[in-house]
């Protein structure tokens, strides 16, 4: 009996509030009574003996919402008497000013949303520009893991054009992004990557040698040689396991948030993902439920142009990716992604928000993937190379940082050519070393599935290695038993 | 009035007894609560779950329940009654309708040390016409490509502590979208573990098992027995009481035919049980409990000294646990069978809503009957007739 008053309210106030809704916009026309006399909020009035009085009884045990939709019903019999102009209504959510103009709301604002950017197209500081300071020691780290960062692609991409790894994907012109907002975070912030930002892993203290040894899959690499290269993880990076399904990273990442929140941590999450990533379910569910859930999260999307072949301009009619956070309620950014001091003081800031206020940030970074997607993609079938070269030159974020730096006096010619030969030489090293490291041993094929190998997986292994000894010649030798 | 309800009902042990009044108004016409009156022993499938929770709750801060209406409105089911007075709203989680977000969010709450317990609700009467009916399609994605593979994929440095549980399998007059069982699809996954419990004991012991397993678990509740009512053992009301996962319970022991079920089918097959000894058969019903890992050495070890075997299930026979069962039993036990294997399911066609025909689409008492006697060929075989 009791329940079932309970659920009686909620289905009452739900129909009421909507046929009180419904009133109030045609108040002018429709007669006063069909409100009154609605026949179905009678007759659950009948079958209620009181339900106002039910919630003042037990207002912990309702949600405000309903509460809420409540008072809109109590209020709209007070409003009949006034201006219909000068009327708001007290919906659930907030107030809503009612308008006598029908008119929709444009698909398409008059204007783009501004992009915040800090350093011009020649790297200097535009006057007037709000920004967070960067020292010369971090200026320095930044530059530098941007430049290797760029090295390491450009080398792992021809060794896997000479067949020495199966796979990989570059980062090239998106290296702001990369390695500005890991500069703005702190090791504590967790990391819940798409799969192109490695600078992220680079910028916390993961060596081009633990890169290698990923990419070329054997026994050092921390996945146990179990994906494909590029998908870098580390626990004590707080790096999360790159996921190869496009956008599941967000819904984790406001889970982990919410993880965060509950322990009183001192610390945010961060996720990466492209524009075409957020076509996904995924990102809508995510952004929601952070938004709902007031979750610390913080949301990187690399627009830059292109989901493998298909442009923006198939993945979305709204002005990009920015305006979606508005519609969740969440607070949001657009950012020059090529403007590696913008990125910088926008990841600042929006930590400093999401940590101190609870509360989850869209930004949205403007780039451009100078690359193809893959290895397995040529791009210049569906774009223009003059395009590709005038981002590549015109428009490289490294080089644009390079020229704020170099006016600071803090780098010099010398100092960059220095640096490259140095980060070719570890690269080249950290190749040979990570191919002549023996392959994983036949043990990690079967641990990990769960806990604890399950019965079925030891006998499995047993049977395996016993094989493996009666026919020690049909087995590769270069795989430790 | 509900609210002092509510708040006695502090869903343990010791409260069953309020418990059971209060559902006894709500429901009426739950037959699970016909025999009340000698309650101390018994308590309902609802209520096992809803003490397993709440203990598992209270001993672990680091678990928490997240689902559509399992807060305010105390579960579709109300097996999270109580828990949001007592947890409060950062412990039991009301989320928006979007199943693939919150199992997502659970998977990276699990991510990062929270133990989770995802409900997906797959029907509820009194939410009918306010919301579509919905159930956990949209999520498997990241229960198979997240939750399951993740520690493996990450070589152990992510694990994924958390509980996916909800009804699965057929209710009644529910159609094809809410009457699936999905046991057999997740049960292909490696790095799940899928439990279905029948009984109270079940539920408790197996519920409290897997929210304290570090894997992920995937655990098949079924609507129709959440009423049900079943003696339970003051073994079983202890708050450290757990069963452990992978094993198989013998609920009648039998030398003739085994019969192998799980959740609501292993009533039937215990009633089946029934009638054939009548008949002079006896039968062994085996309760998988655990569908994934499956328990084959309680299988095999009862099909060596029956020689016959009937898997029951309520899915679809393609690629299905009783195929699963038979495969184990002919390789490990093939010289023992004296028969076929007999397999009983659903039928294999989606779910139709009239009940005559959904009738027909599970499998009854009779089947089984039938089905074990073929086996014994007390009745023509199917092999027989083809």
């Amino acid at each position: 009996m009791a329940l079932w008053t309970r659920k009686s309210v909620n289905v009452v106030n739900h129909v009421v509030s909507r046929v009180g809704f419904l009133g109030m916009i045609n108040q002018s026309s429709w007669p006063h009574s069909f409100y009154r006399k609605h026949p179905i909020s009678d007759a659950c009035a009948r079958n209620l003996k009181n339900p106002v009085t039910d919630f003042v009884n037990t207002p912990a045990h309702f949600p405000f919402r309903r509460f809420e939709s409540t008072k809109a019903e109590t209020q709209s019999d007070t409003l009949h008497d006034f201006d219909a102009n000068q009327q708001v209504l007290d919906f659930p959510g907030g107030k809503v000013t009612f308008s006598s103009e029908l008119r929709f709301i444009s698909g398409s604002p008059e204007e783009r949303v501004h992009c915040y950017r800090v350093l011009d197209d020649n790297g200097q500081i535009i006057t007037g520009s709000t920004y967070v300071q960067v020292n010369k020691e971090v200026a320095l780290k930044m530059y530098s893991d941007m430049v290797t960062l760029q090295m390491m692609d450009t080398i792992f991409y021809e060794a896997q054009r000479q067949g020495r790894v199966s796979f990989y994907l570059t980062t090239v012109g998106e290296e702001a992004i990369n390695i500005a907002s890991a500069a703005a975070l702190t090791i504590d912030d967790l990391i819940f990557p798409q799969y192109r930002e490695p600078g992220v892993l680079l910028w916390r203290g993961f060596t081009l040698q633990e890169f290698a040894n990923q990419c070329f899959g054997n026994k050092a690499d921390y996945g146990k040689g179990r994906q494909m290269p590029i998908h870098y993880g580390s626990n004590k990076h707080n790096y999360f396991t790159v996921s190869s399904t496009i956008a599941t990273q967000i819904p984790h990442a406001v889970g982990a948030a919410y993880s965060l929140k509950m322990d009183k941590r001192d610390a945010c999450v961060v996720t990466y993902f492209g524009d075409g990533g957020t076509s996904e379910g995924d990102f809508h569910a995510a952004l929601n439920f952070a938004a709902v859930r007031d979750a610390p999260v913080i949301f990187i999307c690399r627009n830059n142009g292109w989901a493998i072949s298909t442009p923006t301009s198939d993945q979305f009619r709204s002005d990009g990716v920015v305006v979606r956070g508005q519609a969740y309620g969440i607070r949001s950014i657009r950012v020059d992604g090529n403007d590696a001091l913008a990125l910088y003081s926008a990841v600042h800031t929006a930590r400093n928000i999401a940590i101190r206020e609870h509360r989850p940030i869209l930004i949205e970074a403007l780039t451009y993937r100078v690359g193809h997607h893959s290895t397995s993609d040529d791009s210049t079938k569906y774009r223009p190379a003059e395009e590709i070269e005038w981002w590549r030159l015109a428009r490289d974020p490294v080089t644009r940082f390079r020229k704020w730096i170099e006016s600071n006096d803090w780098w010099n010619a010398e100092v960059e050519s220095e640096l490259r030969n140095s980060v070719r030489k570890q690269m080249l090293q950290a190749i040979q070393v990570a191919e002549k490291v023996e392959k994983p041993p036949i043990a990690d094929v079967f641990t990990d599935v769960y806990d604890v190998p399950p019965s079925n997986l030891v006998e499995q292994e047993k049977l395996l290695r016993e094989t493996i000894k009666r026919y020690p010649k049909d087995y590769p030798s270069d795989v430790p038993v | 009035m509900l609210g002092i309800l509510r708040q006695k009902v502090g869903a343990g042990s010791s409260s069953a007894m309020i418990l059971g009044q209060s559902l006894q108004r709500i429901r009426p016409a739950a037959s699970g609560l016909r025999n009340y009156a000698s309650a101390a022993k018994e308590m309902t499938v609802r209520d096992a779950l809803n003490s397993a929770l709440d203990e598992e709750m209270s001993a672990d801060p680091k678990v928490f329940l997240m689902g559509e209406e399992v807060g305010e409105y105390q579960g579709a089911y109300k097996i999270s009654k109580g828990l949001l007075d007592k947890y409060g709203p950062e412990r039991v989680l009301d989320t928006p309708i979007t199943e693939a977000g919150f199992t997502g969010i659970g998977v990276g709450a699990a991510y990062y040390g929270l133990k989770p317990i995802i409900e997906f609700m797959t029907f509820n009467f009194s939410m009918q016409a306010r919301v579509p009916p919905r159930s956990s399609h949209s999520a498997i994605d990241h229960i198979i490509n997240s939750a399951a593979k993740s520690n493996y994929m990450s070589a152990g440095q992510i694990n994924v502590p958390l509980v996916f549980r909800g009804p699965n399998g057929a209710a009644a007059g529910v159609g094809a979208q809410h009457s699936q069982c999905y046991a057999a699809w997740f049960a292909s996954c490696p790095g799940l573990k899928v439990l279905s419990p029948y009984s109270s004991e079940d539920a408790r012991g197996l519920l409290k098992a897997a929210i304290r397993d570090p894997d992920p678990v995937v655990f098949l509740e079924n609507e129709l027995l959440y009423g049900e009512s079943f003696p339970v053992s003051a073994e079983a009301l202890d708050s450290s009481f757990c069963l452990p996962i992978g094993k198989a319970k013998i609920e009648r022991e039998g030398k003739d035919v085994t019969i192998t079920a799980f959740s609501k089918m292993v009533g039937y097959a215990l009633k089946a049980a029934d009638i054939l000894a009548k008949e002079g058969i006896s039968a062994e019903v085996i309760n998988l409990r655990s569908i994934r890992p499956l328990d084959r050495a309680t299988i095999n070890a009862s099909v060596r000294k029956t020689n016959r075997l009937v898997t029951v299930e309520e899915g679809f026979p393609q690629h299905g646990v009783g195929a699963e069962i038979c495969t184990s039993v002919i390789e490990e036990s093939f010289g023992y069978l004296d028969a076929p294997v007999e397999r009983i399911s659903g039928a294999d066609v989606p779910m139709p809503y009239a009940a005559n025909l959904e009738r027909m689409a599970v499998p009854q008492v009779e089947d089984i009957v039938r089905g074990a006697k073929r086996a014994c060929y007390r009745a023509v075989p199917l092999a027989a007739t083809a």
